[in-house]
């Protein structure tokens, strides 16, 4: 979240240094810190929307645990409420007919993984399997069928809540594992530039000068367009 | 009269394409294959593009 913030502090201050400049400026034939000043800027800008969507997203994946926690306590309680009292299930359905099940039930999907009875994921009594999509979207976004681990009967497909589909689809936008290779190469190069943006910067804090300079440096390049 | 071809007239608006082609980009392979990666591709690597051509610039 701080590098999301200081990605939108950083684009509130490119507005006074480059407001009389045409994209893209760079100005080296004057101070090294000048030079440096430009280049932070325009990498910053290149690298704008893709390393915010990033920091957001990965924001909100750490906080992965506790959303699937409250997914789990809010629908697999639900769940757990109506077979509250009965022993868990000592023999279990066939894995493959649960399978089956949920293939029919949910015909333009397939399965990704099935969470076993007792596991966490889909209560004491059910065999969870998690659907997933054939598109890249939808691959993401699982959609659990829940199968009697004793009977083999279809229970319920309950929905994702918003908050885990959101979830599921920021985990993509913060580790770029898809579009495939080209698109991984081009994230890692997106890397190595945000790399540049933050050395740049330091370069810019440790050669700041004192806190009038630095007022008076904004002030100017407000007024003028021109920063040194 | 025709207005000189000088810098924009917010420093924002050139920042504001790029962002928008990025969200573009990254949205594009998320909702299909083939085409839909193409367009990804080819927005990355012109952003890619645009940051060498300032290190190059900057180095010369």
């Amino acid at each position: 979240m701080l590098f999301a913030v200081a990605i939108i502090s950083g684009l509130v201050l490119y507005g006074p240094f480059m407001r009389k400049q045409p994209f893209g400026t760079l100005r080296t034939g004057r101070s090294r810190r000048l030079a440096w000043l430009d280049l932070h800027n325009v990498l910053g800008v290149v690298t704008l929307g893709w390393a915010l969507v990033v920091g957001i997203t990965g924001a909100i994946n750490t906080v992965a645990k506790p959303l699937e926690q409250a997914w789990q306590g809010e629908q697999l309680g639900e769940f757990a409420a109506r077979y509250a009292g009965q022993p868990r299930p000592t023999t279990l359905a066939s894995l493959q007919a649960a399978v089956d099940t949920a293939r029919a039930a949910e015909p333009g999907m397939r399965p990704a993984f099935v969470s076993f009875p007792g596991t966490g994921y889909s209560g004491d009594h059910h065999y969870g399997v998690f659907m997933q999509g054939n598109s890249a979207l939808t691959e993401r976004l699982y959609r659990p069928v829940l199968i009697d681990a004793q009977t083999g009967a279809l229970t319920a497909q309950p929905q994702l809540p918003l908050y885990m589909s959101v979830l599921l689809l920021s985990q993509p936008l913060h580790f770029g594992d898809y579009g495939k290779l080209p698109l991984k190469v081009l994230w890692a190069l997106l890397d190595l530039l945000t790399i540049g943006v933050l050395i740049s910067g330091l370069y810019l804090w440790f050669k700041r000068g004192n806190t009038d300079a630095r007022v008076s440096e904004i002030e100017r390049a407000a007024r003028t367009g021109v920063a040194e | 009269m025709s207005r000189p071809s000088s810098a924009p007239r917010s420093p924002f608006v050139v920042p504001a394409w790029i962002a928008a082609a990025s969200l573009l980009g990254l949205v594009s392979a998320l909702l299909g294959d083939g085409l839909f990666d193409a367009v990804s591709w080819l927005i990355f690597a012109g952003l890619v593009a645009l940051a060498v051509r300032a290190w190059v610039k900057r180095t010369r």
